[in-house]
């Protein structure tokens, strides 16, 4: 099974967020693989112990972001693409799609894609589906459990209520949520191995896009403040907490 | 005059209710002409309702491929339908199939899709928020159909009592668009108030150490009354509650008059959901935990110590 995994370069989700003008700030700050990601990563090298095959990582970002392909090449994956352009500064999801798919198009032969469900800085959670539908493929989206077989998938997917059973042909495009697996840590003989692994790094030339293909349309035009919320009163539990819950409790007429 | 769709989802023949909220807001909206589309068993049914909250037409199709497959044939229907009506705007809700539509038409026709939205200003600028709810950016869109994704209770839905016309969509699914099928359908049962509906909500996170502390949560839930439990992601991602309980950025958004956090730190993922509270307690160790920076009420100290107490307390007073 020759698996696709898509892997972002993100901002460390631990540290405060920045604006850079009238984006979230992405150069200079400490930057890590998005951890929602090795979910994706995790679950395409399980398929492949199981069945064979191989697994590409594709990305799309600053040459920062060899880093995270890096880091899922340490965790066993065995090559990656990267796409980097300076017309790609400020792409929205749509184009992120656009590109991914060009990529994932150029690199080979996938019988699964599999993408995390939303990244942990963005959270959009449509790129999945955008990408699904520039390659023409169907889509499991919000996987939390899944199971591959020679030529199909089936997936739990979430639902506000629960969950469904869903079953798909392949080739097929997944997103899998947090919880899906537990992500396996990179071993020193494996952050080795990744330095060894073939990386290609792509322009959007390479992959026959124009600036015109990556324009986006929207555009920032107004950044202000929420009114705050305002932190009430934090005391110390001296063995009168619950009572004074209980009263407040009893000011907001809850009981 | 512009049409403005909102994509109601259909679910078990009943509408989902973020639909009507959005249609509330909707109509409101200067030279808007409203519409709305409904796909799947129950969407001419679901006409009434839509109808009462805003839509003048509802495009709708009882067929059963647009439940059975995700994603791709409501795709389908719904490119054929925005080739043919022109909308200006497509609203949609925030929810699991709505996002996957609306990525894949975004990909069809190219246009613009903006996510996480929280408050639309008029037909081409909307509101997202950044950094847990602090910071909120304002994006205009270009383009036609803008396509707009909205958080669940940016609006509260209000009735104004109209009556929609109904157009019965007739789109032809091709087989190649019957591939990701649903075989089962799996509800998780819970008992009491719905949680995006309770006046008041407990939730819990990692701070209560083991998932069998939950049950806590349920006898305060239930010493109170007309009280709903939930939880934090990083115990959903752990196994410990059913994602059906999650609050949060990912999962559902609540805004309740009272919310107890017991053993919750008060991750951005968290916050962005349960921020609209109109009271908020929380309970940490922590006294660095920033769900104290937005609680009216916070006390540092152990969840699994207080929350007898608390229960003991409430029955008390309850008498």
């Amino acid at each position: 099974m020759n698996i696709a995994v898509c892997v972002k370069h993100i901002p460390d989700p631990n540290l405060p967020g920045e604006l850079d003008g009238e984006r979230l700030k992405r150069e200079g700050v400490q930057g890590v693989l998005d951890p929602g990601d090795e979910f994706g990563v995790e679950a395409g090298l399980q398929l492949k112990e199981a069945h064979g095959g191989e697994v590409t990582l594709v990305s799309m970002g600053p040459a920062a972001a060899l880093e995270a392909v890096r880091r899922g090449l340490s965790m066993g994956a065995d090559k990656g693409v990267l796409v980097t352009d300076d017309a790609l500064r400020g792409a929205d999801a749509l184009t992120t799609a656009r590109v991914l798919a060009a990529a994932i198009t150029k690199a080979g032969d996938f019988d699964l894609v599999i993408a995390g469900v939303e990244s942990t800085d963005g959270y959009t959670g449509t790129m999945p589906s955008s990408l699904a539908e520039f390659l023409g493929l169907p889509q499991l989206t919000f996987v939390k459990s899944l199971e591959g077989a020679e030529g199909s998938i089936k997936v739990n997917r979430q639902t506000a209520e629960g969950y469904h059973i869903v079953e798909s042909p392949l080739p097929a495009l997944i997103s899998v949520t947090a919880g899906v697996n537990e992500p396996r840590y990179a071993s020193f003989k494996g952050i080795m191995a990744a330095k060894k692994k073939p990386v290609e790094q792509w322009s959007l030339a390479d992959l026959e896009l124009s600036s015109d293909d990556v324009t986006v349309n929207q555009s920032v035009s107004n950044i202000g403040k929420a009114e705050a919320r305002q932190a009430g009163e934090v005391v110390e539990d001296d063995g009168s907490g619950a009572a004074r819950i209980a009263d407040f409790l009893k000011e907001a007429k809850v009981i | 005059m512009a049409k403005v769709w909102v994509f109601a989802e259909v679910h078990g023949g009943k509408v989902d209710s973020t639909a009507l909220e959005i249609l509330t807001r909707a109509r409101d909206l200067e030279g808007a002409e409203v519409e709305a589309v409904a796909l799947g068993p129950g969407a001419t049914d679901a006409a009434g309702p839509l109808g009462e909250h805003g839509a003048a037409v509802v495009y709708a199709s009882d067929d059963d491929v647009y439940g059975d497959y995700v994603a791709q044939p409501a795709t389908e229907a719904l490119h054929q339908l925005v080739q043919e009506h022109s909308p200006e705007l497509v609203l949609f809700a925030a929810n699991y199939d709505s996002r996957d539509i609306a990525g894949r038409l975004s990909a069809k026709t190219g246009s613009t899709l903006m996510s996480n939205v929280s408050a639309i200003h008029d037909l081409k600028t909307a509101q997202h928020a950044m950094f847990g709810g602090s910071t909120l950016v304002d994006v205009t869109l270009e383009g036609s159909p803008k396509l707009v994704l909205v958080r669940p209770k940016s609006f509260e839905a209000a009735p104004s009592g109209g009556q929609a016309e109904v157009v019965k969509v007739d789109v032809p699914i091709g087989d190649e668009l019957k591939k990701a099928k649903r075989l089962e359908r799996h509800e998780e049962a819970t008992t009491g108030p719905k949680l995006e509906e309770a006046p008041v909500v407990i939730s819990g996170g990692r701070g209560l150490q083991d998932p069998g502390n939950f049950e806590l949560l349920d006898q305060l839930a239930s010493s109170i009354g007309n009280t709903a439990v939930g939880a934090t992601r990083a115990v959903v991602d752990s196994g410990w509650v059913p994602y059906a309980m999650q609050i949060g950025q990912t999962g559902t958004t609540v805004k309740p008059n009272v919310y107890l956090a017991f053993g919750i730190s008060g991750a951005t993922q968290h916050i962005v959901g349960m921020k609209g509270a109109k009271k908020i307690v929380a309970v940490n160790k922590d006294e660095e935990a920033p769900i104290f920076q937005i609680a009216d009420l916070g006390i540092v100290g152990d969840a699994l110590k207080i929350l007898p107490q608390l229960i003991e307390e409430v029955k008390s007073r309850k008498g």
